[in-house]
Parts: C-alpha cells; structure tokens; sequence
C-alpha cells in the first residue's frame, strides 16, 4: 500500500490500514534509534518548520530529534520572542512560514482546528502536535505502538482511559488510533470532565463509560492516565486536587485490578501523587519511558511518509 | 549480511549451506536500505521502510553484503552506508546472484552467481522458492510483458 496523505491532522477518519502502515514504518524507526548512530540520511535537503504557538517540551524535543535523526533541517519557531507576540495573525505567520520553504510545517496552537486552517493555505505538509482540545495524533499513534508492543494485537483488548476526558486532545487521538485496531476503551473519570453527552450514553464508537474507576480497571488490559490540569479546580470542576487524588488516582492498589502485568501509560509531564502515584509511574507496570522513546520513531515515520508524498515534493 | 527484500532470503540460504558444509555459524543479519536511497526525492511515495536486523556487533568482522542482481551498485552504495552507521567493520565485500552490468558507480562484486549480459532497459527478475514462486531468474527483454 503506498501513503497518500499529505497531512496528519488528526485520525479520526483513518483507515485501520493507514495506522498499520504507520506502526510498521514505527518499528525500522525504533531500530534506528537503537543503533549507535542514530542518523540515517532519507531527509537530507528537507526543511521541517516546528512551530509552537502553546508551549511544550516533550512535543517539541522530540519532533526535533525525529527531524534530525533523518537528517532534516529544523527550524524552531515560538509563540514567545517570535512575531506572533507582537500580533501577527495566524494568517500571516503561515504566508511566512510557506516563503521560507519548509517542507513540513509541525504546529502546535491552542485554537482548536488551527492545523486545518494552516494546510488548507500552505504547499508544505502539516502535522497537528496538539490543537486546542481537539487532537493530538502523534501521541494517539505513539500509544498505540507502544500498547501494541507490550500486548500484541488489540483485538479484544480493553484499554482504560482516565483522567480529564473533556479538556484531552490525548484521549480523543487516543481513541481514533486504538478502536480502529479492534481495542475497546473504557472512559473513566469525574462526571463534570467528561462531555456530557459521552456520561449520558452516547460514547464514541467502541468506547464505553465507567464513572467507577475501580469497575473500570477490573479484569483491564492496560491504563493511559490523563494530566490533570490544576487550573481545572478553580474553574469549580473539582471540589480539590486531594480529592481527585483519592477518586481518580492510579495507586498500587487500583492497578492491581487489572491482569496481571497490565501496563499504565501517561503522556507526560505527570502530576505525581495526583493523577499516578510515584510508586506506578516508576513500578514494573509503568510504560512512561518507553513511551518517551517511541514517541521519537513514531514522528520519524510520519515525517518519513509525508516527506515522500508528491504534493510534499512539488513545493 | 543480506539486503532486503531478497538479498536477505540468499544470505540466509547461504549461512545454512556453510553451516551444513562447513560446520560453521556464521552470524547472519539482513540490512534495509530505503533510508539511505539517493532517489528518494525522486520517486514517487515514500517506499516502505523494513526493519534491519543485525544482532551482533560488526565492528572488526568481514561483512560478506548479499543481494540477488547487481545493477548500477546504487543499492550497494546505500548498503555500505547504512553498515558503517552500525560500527566500523574489517572489510566489506559483495557477493550477488547475477551481475548485469551497467554500473553507475565504481563498484565491484567479489562472489558472482552468474554474469548475465543485458541491455540497460532489460528486466531482470529474480524469483525465490521463499517468495512463493519457484527459483527462477528470467531476463525480460524492454517492451517485453510476462
């Protein structure tokens, strides 16, 4: 099958295909990354443009790292000290961004659709790395790897999802990148972070809602902990952040639910003690790390696959 | 060390030849080379990428590379490339099935299978037992379809 896509928005209409081709290129990109040189040469000549207009490390290191272990050039742009600070529109950012002749224009905003209004005007290809609430796919796709790697394949497998579910651009990428590889996801969390209408029966599809954390993670095959964002509480979303700890927190106990040797993921950066205790994030269970890792071969195959697209080349 | 995707099923029959004649375990490993291909920019779709597996060290060792044809030396060029990203080996030398000439670099093959004279728009097709055919190298003359 070859790649047709020119842009990763987000997954939400991708076919259980297109993220198998994904995660297999995901797999030679792993290896790379094992080698002692961790360089191949497939980029070389190609521009990625990283531009983040919210602000973020993890994301951005690790888009950067992926572009330079293909041997791409990259070029950081920020919202703080850039243009966009002293009022430039999106708009005109993008025009610039196109004229300098980036290839692929990596964007984070926190406007959710940001990216779309970005690829609809620009000739280079566009990977969302996080817009607004809205999706985060790099990161669905990178869970997804990781999960199939520690469980194999997911058919059948129940998956858990914890935490903030309204405000989580993770678990939306999340469930569009595990459903359609046959997993089903169980949605936990405190009644007044999660869309109301996915509380009053109507979830996602192949998603279910389990407002008992401690049901959700009986007989479980893995856990994704969500970040919870203190700013939540004084929005009166949360009666306190001790309170949450205690209801919705993964303690050794909670994850002992699950089956035996059931792996806990978080996207990073955790609020220990809040949403994880230490003792899980850094336990025999946790996949953190590894997340960390994958997180770098997953971007080096998209940047891999968009780079060769046509569209892509003709710039 | 094979080059995938036939190269690799070749270095594997020759490892058990010389395991069974020889009585040796030689160290087998198989080298995907589309990251290192200096057409990418030129052909169409991102080629799909395989994983290399290479499960010792080739620091100091002769490394015997194994491919079926042998045409421009492209493909080897990229081969030898990606094998010094992995260490720094004794020597490299190049064994392959068939050599059709037309090379585009100043490369050699040290093991050839057959010298096969062609044309430059000739098709030379290689099929294995392991590929689902039988084993087979048939010279398709341009213009030829099969």
């Amino acid at each position: 099958m070859t790649w047709q896509r020119r842009h990763v928005l987000a997954t939400d209409d991708w076919s259980r295909d297109e993220i198998e081709q994904v995660l297999e290129t995901t797999s030679a990109m792993v290896e790379i990354l094992g080698r002692p040189i961790r360089r191949t040469p497939a980029l070389r000549g190609r521009t990625v443009i990283l531009f983040f207009a919210e602000s973020s490390t993890r994301t951005r290191v690790s888009f950067e790292l992926a572009a330079k272990a293909l041997s791409a050039d990259v070029t950081n742009i920020t919202a703080s000290g850039s243009s966009v600070e002293k009022g430039e529109t999106l708009l005109d950012t993008v025009r610039t961004l196109t004229a300098l002749g980036g290839d692929v224009i990596v964007m984070r905003h926190a406007a959710s659709g940001a990216p779309y209004f970005v690829a609809e005007r620009t000739d280079a290809a566009v990977i969302n790395a996080g817009d607004g609430w809205h999706a985060h796919p790099t990161q669905g796709l990178l869970d997804a790897y990781t999960l199939r790697a520690a469980l194999g394949d997911l058919s059948g497998k129940r998956i858990v999802i914890v935490g903030d579910i309204t405000h989580s651009r993770v678990a939306r990428s999340d469930i569009d990148a595990l459903v359609p590889l046959g997993a089903s996801i169980t949605l936990s969390g405190p009644p007044t972070l999660v869309p109301s209408a996915w509380r009053c029966g109507t979830t996602p599809r192949g998603t279910t809602f389990e407002p008992d954390l401690d049901r959700a993670l009986d007989g479980a095959d893995a856990v994704i902990a969500l970040r919870l964002q203190k700013e939540r509480q004084h929005a009166g979303l949360l009666p306190s952040i001790r309170e949450y700890a205690r209801t919705w927190g993964l303690s050794e106990a909670r994850v002992a639910r699950m089956r035996p040797d059931a792996p806990v993921l978080h996207p990073g950066p955790m609020n220990e003690g809040v949403e994880i205790a230490a003792s899980v994030a850094h336990g025999a269970r946790s996949l953190i790390e590894t997340q960390v890792t994958n997180g770098v071969a997953v971007r080096m195959a998209l940047l891999y696959l968009l780079a060769g697209t046509p569209e892509a080349r003709e710039s | 060390m094979g080059i995938r995707a036939r190269g690799d099923l070749l270095a594997t029959r020759l490892h058990e030849a010389i395991r069974r004649n020889e009585g040796v375990d030689v160290p087998l490993g198989s080298l995907d080379i589309t990251l290192y291909r200096d057409d990418l920019t030129r052909i169409g779709h991102a080629p799909v990428v395989r994983e290399s597996v290479i499960p010792f060290s080739v620091d100091d060792r002769i490394v015997v590379l194994v491919d079926d044809v042998l045409f421009t030396g492209r493909t080897i060029r990229a081969a030898m490339d990606a094998l010094v990203d992995y260490g720094r080996p004794r020597a490299i030398r190049l064994a392959v099935l068939v050599d059709r000439g037309h090379r585009e670099l100043p490369i050699r093959a040290d093991f050839v299978g057959k010298n096969v004279p062609t044309a430059v728009t000739d098709d030379v097709r290689v099929q294995l037992v392991e590929t689902g055919g039988k084993d087979e190298v048939e010279l398709v003359p341009a213009g030829v379809t099969v």
